[in-house]
């Protein structure tokens, strides 16, 4: 098992033909994606070769579930246009839409979100500005890279990629059940609770690592959820002890105001619920491995 | 981008949200000039992006055009928490029989955006919110329904401004909130939305914080950017499209992705402890694709500013192979020649990492030095940081 992606996962690209897009579906498609065709209006109809598979192209996402029983999309489409896109797959009720687009004005997704909502939450969001999800061994929908390291026990969710994949390196003697990369804007479908929720309830599932970076109060949200919640072991690691007040660290969310938003005020939150918080990326490896032969 | 007020009061304007008259001052003469065109008793206020400037003494009355210039001259280049004050706002005094407080923001953890509004203003709201939390409405607003007179009023309920002025006030929230969507804001503040004693209502300060993801759609909004007030190093990374935020170390830290960047200052830091308390100069984030120009690039700006003292490169080679990153490394050097001068420390990790730390093996430059964990580099780069200082 795994969460949210698993092999028998049908996956679609939205922004399949453009750069980004055609790279990345070629990347999934080498980690063994079952990626079963991609949208374009444009280029409805026709056939895209990558990676030695010939892609069908649909003009919507609803034409590409109706041909194809697609239940994830990967969107890589520009900002500019990622709205659009995102209420195209919740109109066609994909079950997944995962937006790997940097970039998108936050009433942009504040709207698709409130969409999402509208329509009843029948499409789960991951992202946007995010790397996606892997489920190493079964399915890859992003960007994240698949050779780091193979299917095992830990789940992982993140606000950060690149994080995401120092994690996976320094623990990959043990493997993932799944690595979900939740994304660094401020307004964000999954959240740290609900990817936290999918891993206590996947039997595959054996300790989770939560990383968290500076702005909001997710992890403080997180952290008030794992002590009524969660069983199973949580280590924690947060980035950005060092950053100025008021200043955006590269993630647009990624930004302490006044007192709120401090990595100092999560890593105590977490502390509080019981969770192990690593001071480096190292240690907080460390950490997990020690607790997971402990287990 | 955080506006100053007088931009954020120029934006309300121009959506019919009723401001007093006024205008912008680089100097005590410009400052009198405008106090003779509004004829009346003028505040001038000090433009900082920063709040307390009351209590700072850069918000100050001038009875006529000669005490406004006596007043400006008193405030320009006041420094407020660190704030050099550049320009000034005259404007006319008002008289006020009321002070209310209102803001949209986002709101992160619903997802949506929060009204905030009380018709207890003028104090700071975190104040008011930690000691009167039962006077500070919050009202959660759907991002697709937006605010409409029926919503406005509702709010205006909540925060029981008082009848007489409570649908003046509800037209006004609805303006507010036009300029909120239509100008991509993540914040519009208005602290204090005031009652005079004719019973007008009036933004008498304003805060705004535009989305940058949104500049696309805005053109304009690039005027609204202070260039003088940028830090140099800042604006020149961001003419060259880097992730750039200056600090106040001596490590410089160049790193891809948000996330990694953010912990590799914090490891600097701590490994900075057992050398001389050594800090991050910097914080860059080169994104997915280091090529040598952007490698160039973020070297060349990190090698511009006189505090760093050594300089960390800390990749994980996701997309990016380690390879790309140790040519970029490499080519960088060469373009940069004499003007590179401090020691790197430069830590791969991930997609062909091997054939990336045999490029660098063999380029052999004098001041690189490769080391194979980030705990690791950090602790070098400090030392050598702590050692150039």
């Amino acid at each position: 098992m795994a969460i949210f992606l698993t092999s028998q996962s049908k996956v679609i690209v939205q922004g399949m033909t453009g750069s980004e897009g055609t790279k990345h579906t070629g990347r999934m498609l080498k980690s063994g994606t079952n990626i079963v065709g991609g949208v374009n209006p444009r280029k409805a109809g026709t056939k895209v070769e990558i990676e030695g598979v010939s892609l069908p192209v649909f003009a919507t996402v609803a034409e590409a579930i109706e041909a194809t029983g697609a239940d994830v999309t990967v969107i890589f489409v520009p900002p500019k246009f990622a709205k659009d896109a995102v209420i195209e797959a919740i109109d066609a009720e994909i079950e997944l839409a995962v937006v790997i687009t940097e970039g998108i004005p936050v009433h942009d997704s504040a709207y698709f979100w409130a969409h999402a909502v509208a329509k009843g939450n029948k499409t789960r969001i991951i992202g946007p500005n995010c790397p996606g999800l892997i489920s190493p061994g079964q399915s890859n929908a992003g960007i994240i890279p698949a050779d780091i390291t193979g299917p095992g026990k830990i789940g992982l969710v993140s606000k950060s990629g690149t994080l995401t994949y120092q994690m996976m390196y320094e623990l990959r003697d043990i493997g993932f059940s799944s690595a979900v990369g939740i994304g660094g804007d401020p307004i964000i479908g999954t959240t740290h609770i609900d990817a936290l929720a999918a891993f206590e309830a996947d039997p595959e599932t054996e300790l989770i690592v939560m990383i968290g970076e500076i702005g909001g109060d997710a992890e403080e949200r997180a952290a008030a959820y794992i002590k009524e919640n969660v069983t199973k072991p949580v280590v924690g690691y947060v980035a950005g002890f060092t950053a100025p007040e008021g200043k955006t660290m590269g993630h647009a969310g990624a930004i302490v105001s006044g007192s709120a938003g401090t990595a100092q005020a999560k890593k105590e939150a977490l502390e509080a619920a019981g969770v192990k918080v690593g001071k480096t990326p190292s240690e907080t490896a460390a950490l997990a491995r020690e607790l997971f032969q402990a287990r | 981008m955080d506006l100053y007020e007088y931009q954020a009061k120029d934006l309300f304007a121009a959506h019919g949200v009723p401001v007093l008259p006024g205008d912008v001052a680089s100097t005590p003469e410009e400052a009198r000039a405008i106090a003779e065109k509004l004829g009346q008793t003028v505040v001038i206020k000090s433009q900082v992006k920063t709040g307390g400037r009351g209590k700072a003494g850069g918000v100050k009355l001038a009875d006529d055009p000669a005490d406004a210039q006596v007043k400006a001259e008193a405030i320009l280049g006041l420094d407020i928490k660190g704030h050099i004050t550049r320009k000034v706002l005259v404007t006319v005094a008002s008289d006020i029989a009321e002070e209310y407080y209102f803001s949209f923001l986002l709101d992160r953890a619903n997802r949506t955006f929060l009204a905030m509004a009380s018709a207890e203003g003028g104090m700071e709201i975190e104040q008011l919110a930690v000691e009167r939390p039962e006077a500070l409405a919050k009202v959660p607003v759907d991002a697709i329904e937006g605010v409409d007179l029926a919503k406005a009023r509702d709010i205006v309920a909540q925060a029981k401004i008082p009848a007489p002025v409570a649908e003046q006030a509800a037209e006004v929230i609805v303006k507010l909130w036009d300029a909120f969507v239509q100008e991509d804001a993540t914040l519009v503040e208005v602290n204090p939305l005031v009652r005079d004693p004719q019973d007008k209502i009036i933004a008498l300060d304003g805060k705004v914080t535009l989305d940058e993801n949104a500049s696309f759609r805005h053109p304009a909004h690039a005027d609204l950017v202070d260039t003088e007030a940028e830090d140099p190093l800042e604006a020149a990374a961001k003419a060259k499209d880097l992730n750039y935020v200056k600090l106040d170390g001596e490590v410089g830290i160049i790193g891809n992705g948000a996330g990694l960047v953010m912990s590799t200052l914090d490891v600097v830091a701590y490994a900075g402890e057992k050398h001389n308390g050594v800090k991050p100069a910097n914080f860059l984030d080169i994104g997915g694709g280091a090529s040598a120009e952007v490698m160039a690039n973020g070297l060349h700006i990190i090698l511009n500013d006189p505090d760093v003292k050594s300089v960390f490169v800390n990749v994980f080679g996701g997309i990016t192979a380690c390879d790309a990153v140790a040519n970029g490394i490499v080519a960088a050097l060469a373009i940069l020649g004499d003007e590179a001068t401090k020691p790197l420390v430069v830590r791969l990790d991930g997609n062909n990492v091997d054939e990336g730390r045999r490029i660098l093996a063999e380029a052999n430059h004098p001041l690189v030095t490769v080391v194979d964990t980030m705990d690791n580099a950090a602790d070098k780069a400090a030392e050598l940081a702590a050692a150039g200082v």
